[in-house]
């Protein structure tokens, strides 16, 4: 009998506000270290916390995004640890009364069936700094930067029971908190990190001990660690072992997970509610300007997608999820005048050399503008495919807009058929083994055939021959 | 000019009889003469104090003067105070130098106060006698012998004494009160959210509560005057607007109804204490106040409640001196581990390592219900106490301190008997409410002090009845004879 495998997850979420959580401090990315640590980032003996609204209003907007019941009286505890990137000793987060309680979020799996993940509840929480082990000399150093950043923690009921599926549902999160504009969503970055919970069993019988893989900062890791744990346990099990309830951490580059510390060395996190803070007020017209504020969430967009841009239901899901390609898609769909070629090219051209070169979408040095008028010149004959994809490399490359490319390098296809038809005549001139082996083969072989004069053509014309009106001269100079 | 009260030194500012400068000058050098024995001042900041004060009679000179424009004043060293060392009377704290001030005293110092030093207490405000501090007790000026209260000692000591006009204090179970009875002086412990606690070492968040301490009740609506108000810095500090204090000081207090708790009179009490508290509520019921009985039933599990609630905060708030970014840190650490263990248990002193073990204890998982959350419940019952109190009556009163001033060393190794000290001051820590302490007479030549207790926001109305008991009462002007001439 197969083993069944039980999957919750936990999801760090950085909110994109101006300034920290309890601290008017930016927020930094590549700054100086501790440059962006205020006093009471510090933990500044006489500092204390001011609840930015942003974040409240941000969290609550989740909460509304996955039809959650927003807590209207919010409450902050104190989970206190001692380590050195902490320097209140003590993480300021939710516990009893968290900010946004159950929820559900649908996800479509690739095989097309829908799958529900109800989510627990979703609480705020201060980041902590970084400690950087290298160039101390034996000492470690503190960066607190990142200390008191914004967060929201996501928590899912454990109702995932494969990799895809959990895969799927974090794709689903990450498109959702982009969309309604709380998160950058770079994972590179750490914008979202998961922590995967594990446990197997067989089917009909209580559920399993888990373990927890903590700090998955990709979507591709998450789904090997989960891989990795499950066979580790169906390992032990089916050795006669036992799972022991563990934290386990993996390394993405040598892909292998090891156990970082047991339940028995668990911390007593002594939760209380910080005193220095009040209970986060949520009124019903907060509420309602929220609900009025929404942004357009990714099953909306994707229905959109299908209906106004006749886009397969496989297309719109790919393309409505992350925010920024949506919006690529949109504008390049704007300025070329055909969604069917931009979403090819999006998915095609576009993904292949973000992907080849890591970047994403927002990064790319070719506009959804620039991919438009591509677009738009292979419409109107200006250009043909193969052509088309010279000029974007040409302008991936920098080398300025399609309508720039195409002029500087002479690009434009040839439509002067009595120019084109010379340039025929000449080929069949010069090659009358060809012409001749042509003429005496039967349809199937010509189409093959043919393939040798187009060649010799596009050679001639440097590619800027239009396919149709060349193959549709050569049929007729060689037919006859 | 030490005689004076803060009010009247203002006045004598304001009419040019002394300049700023003289005026400090003259309680620096009290300060010199006077406090190698009282131990009242950590650090003396006489430098900083002469140009504030040249600045005030400039400011004097050119009309522009604030609420205490060139009166000398005395921080607890509790306050953060930038460039000047803030120890918060600890080892861990003995080389901070705080980069910020905090807001009670940049509000005073914008009404144009001085600032004379910064005063001895209780190691982290734990401590109900003085003798906790890092930089040694602080003595009693009415006998050099005996405690000076806690834990605003220093505070309360050098105002007793009179090396300082005025001092400011904090109060989570009754650090103001207490040393302010056992020194014959008048202290306020405001509405919890009167004043702001930016830039304040917490002990307890919930509790703690900053306050003037003063010659004179009148000395203390000054001084609160400039103390309160919103800060947004503060989340905790409430956005109501703040009263005219001195303005409250004119009311008619005939009509005022005046709870007396059965609870702060039990038959336990030293009699003389409680004859003390009761003299002082007839003086006031001859001004027209009338007077009824009232029960505070819940009053009796303050200590307990108060002895969960207060370490459980302290625990966590004492979390971030870590020898990691500031204060102590002990010398080769073997790891980070050893860093944390030596560092800590170098740095406190045994109160607060006490109430560190026994706040950890209420809090730790299985022990939550019990302990925390039991005492949050007790909280509650207090405070409704309270509420039902103030629907009959306008202010309750009842002694401060259950015994005058004790010999320094006497509770060292009992530490529930001091905690016992605070057992009338601390309800009202719990409950958030307002409420003073004032001279009322001696027992054997030591200060006893009656308190008052208002509520919420009635700061203007207690420090009232206090005021018009000190306008027809001088126990608030005897002085010590430490101090020299008086």
């Amino acid at each position: 009998m197969s083993w069944e495998v039980v999957i919750g997850l936990e999801i760090h979420v950085q909110l994109n506000t101006t300034s920290k959580l309890f601290s008017g401090s930016k927020l930094s990315t590549g700054a100086e270290p501790n440059t962006q640590a205020s006093l009471v980032d510090l933990g500044m003996p006489g500092t204390l916390p001011v609840v930015n609204k942003e974040a409240v209003r941000k969290a609550a907007l989740f909460g509304l995004a996955i039809n959650a019941d927003i807590c209207r009286h919010s409450v902050f505890e104190r989970k206190n640890y001692f380590y050195p990137d902490l320097p209140k000793g003590y993480q300021t987060t939710q516990l009893d009364k968290p900010i946004v309680g159950a929820g559900v979020v649908e996800v479509q799996l690739e095989s097309g069936e829908k799958k529900v993940v109800r989510i627990h509840h979703a609480h705020l929480e201060e980041d902590a700094g970084k400690s950087l082990h290298e160039d101390f000399h034996g000492m470690t150093g503190i960066d607190l930067n990142r200390a008191g950043t914004p967060l929201i923690e996501v928590v899912t009921e454990p109702d995932m029971s494969n990799a895809e599926e959990a895969v799927a549902f974090a794709k689903k999160l990450h498109a959702i908190v982009t969309s309604i504009g709380i998160c950058d969503g770079d994972m590179s970055q750490g914008n979202m990190r998961f922590d995967v919970n594990v446990s197997i069993r067989k089917p009909g019988e209580p559920l399993g001990t888990r373990t927890e893989t903590k700090n998955l900062n990709s979507f591709r890791f998450m789904e090997r660690a989960i891989k990795l744990e499950v066979e580790r346990q169906i390992d032990v099990l089916e050795d006669g072992g036992e799972i022991v309830q563990e934290t386990r951490l993996y390394n993405g580059d040598t892909h292998t997970a090891r156990s970082m510390r047991s339940k028995e060395d668990a911390n007593d996190y002594r939760y209380f509610p910080c005193p220095d803070l009040l209970p986060v007020e949520i009124t019903d017209a907060d509420l309602d300007a929220l609900k009025a504020a929404m942004p357009e969430l990714p099953d909306a967009r994707k229905a959109r997608f299908i209906a106004d841009y006749q886009l397969s239901e496989y297309d719109a899901d790919l393309l409505s999820g992350d925010l920024a390609t949506a919006a690529f898609f949109e504008g390049a769909t704007k300025a070329g005048g055909d969604a069917k070629l931009a979403a090819n090219w999006v998915m095609g051209e576009l993904a292949a050399k973000l992907n080849a070169e890591e970047k994403a979408i927002g990064e790319s040095p070719v506009s959804a503008e620039q991919l438009g008028q591509l677009i738009a010149r292979l419409k109107d004959g200006t250009i043909s495919s193969k052509i088309a994809k010279q000029v974007f490399e040409a302008c991936w490359a920098g080398e300025g807009d399609p309508d720039v490319v195409i002029e500087a390098k002479g690009l434009k296809q040839m439509s002067d058929s009595g120019e084109l038809e010379k340039i025929v005549d000449d080929i069949i001139a010069n090659n009358a083994p060809q012409v001749e082996d042509y003429r005496n083969s039967d349809d199937d072989k010509r189409k093959k055939k043919i393939g040798f004069f187009v060649g010799q053509a596009m050679k001639a014309t440097q590619g800027k021959a239009n396919p149709q009106q060349l193959n549709q001269l050569l049929k007729q100079k060689l037919d006859q | 000019m030490h005689t004076k009260t803060l009010t009247e030194l203002k006045a004598g500012l304001a009419n040019g009889d002394f300049s700023s400068r003289e005026l400090t000058e003259h309680f620096l050098a009290r300060i010199k003469q006077f406090d190698g024995e009282l131990n009242s001042f950590v650090t003396v900041t006489e430098q900083q104090a002469l140009a504030q004060a040249d600045a005030a009679d400039q400011a004097i000179a050119a009309g522009q003067t604030g609420l205490l424009t060139g009166l000398p004043i005395a921080h607890k060293d509790i306050f953060c105070t930038e460039g000047v060392r803030t120890s918060c009377g600890s080892k861990m704290l003995d080389s901070f130098i705080a980069p910020y001030t905090a807001t009670v005293v940049n509000k005073m110092a914008s009404e144009g106060a001085v600032m004379l030093g910064k005063t001895n207490m209780d190691e982290f405000a734990m401590g109900s006698s003085n003798e906790t501090s890092y930089y040694g007790p602080v003595k009693n000026p009415w006998d050099l012998e005996r405690v000076p209260g806690g834990s605003s000692g220093g505070a309360a000591a050098c105002l007793g004494a009179r090396l300082a006009p005025a001092a400011t204090g904090t109060d989570t179970g009754g650090s103001i009160r207490q040393p302010a009875a056992l020194n014959n002086i008048t202290g306020l412990k405001p509405t919890y959210g009167r004043v702001s606690r930016w830039g304040m070492i917490a002990f307890a968040s919930s509790l703690d509560q900053a306050g003037p301490m003063g010659q004179s009740a009148e000395d203390c609506a000054l001084m609160l005057q400039a103390m309160a108000g919103h800060d947004h810095r503060d989340s905790t500090s409430l956005n109501q607007k703040v009263d005219d204090y001195l303005g409250a000081l004119k009311e008619d207090i005939s009509g005022l109804t005046i709870g007396i708790p059965e609870e702060f009179f039990p038959d336990t009490l030293d009699g003389a204490i409680a004859d003390n508290s009761r003299a002082a509520i007839r003086e006031l019921e001859k001004l027209g106040a009338k007077v009824v009985s009232v029960s505070l039933p819940s009053i009796k599990l303050s200590v307990p409640a108060y002895y969960v609630i207060a370490p459980a905060e302290a625990s966590s708030n004492l979390s971030r001196f870590d020898g990691v970014r500031f204060g102590h840190r002990c010398d080769d650490p073997k790891d980070l581990e050893d860093l944390y263990k030596r560092s800590r248990s170098e740095g406190f002193g045994d109160e607060v390592k006490r109430r560190i073990l026994v706040g950890t204890y209420a809090l730790s998982a299985g022990y939550y219900d019990a302990y925390y959350r039991r005492a949050q419940q007790v909280r509650r019952l207090i405070r409704d106490d309270f509420a039902r109190a103030f629907e009959k009556v306008d202010v309750l009163m009842g002694p401060t301190a259950p015994e005058t001033a004790f010999k320094l060393g006497a509770k060292k190794d009992d530490p529930v008997s001091m905690y016992m000290a605070d057992v009338f001051t601390i309800g009202v820590n719990l409950a958030g409410l307002p409420a003073l302490s004032m001279p009322t007479g001696f027992i054997n030549g030591l200060p006893t002090g009656t308190q008052v207790i208002g509520n919420y926001f009635r700061e203007g109305q207690i420090l009232n009845v206090a005021h018009k008991y000190q306008q027809v009462t001088d126990w608030h002007r005897q002085l010590p004879t430490f101090g020299g001439e008086q």
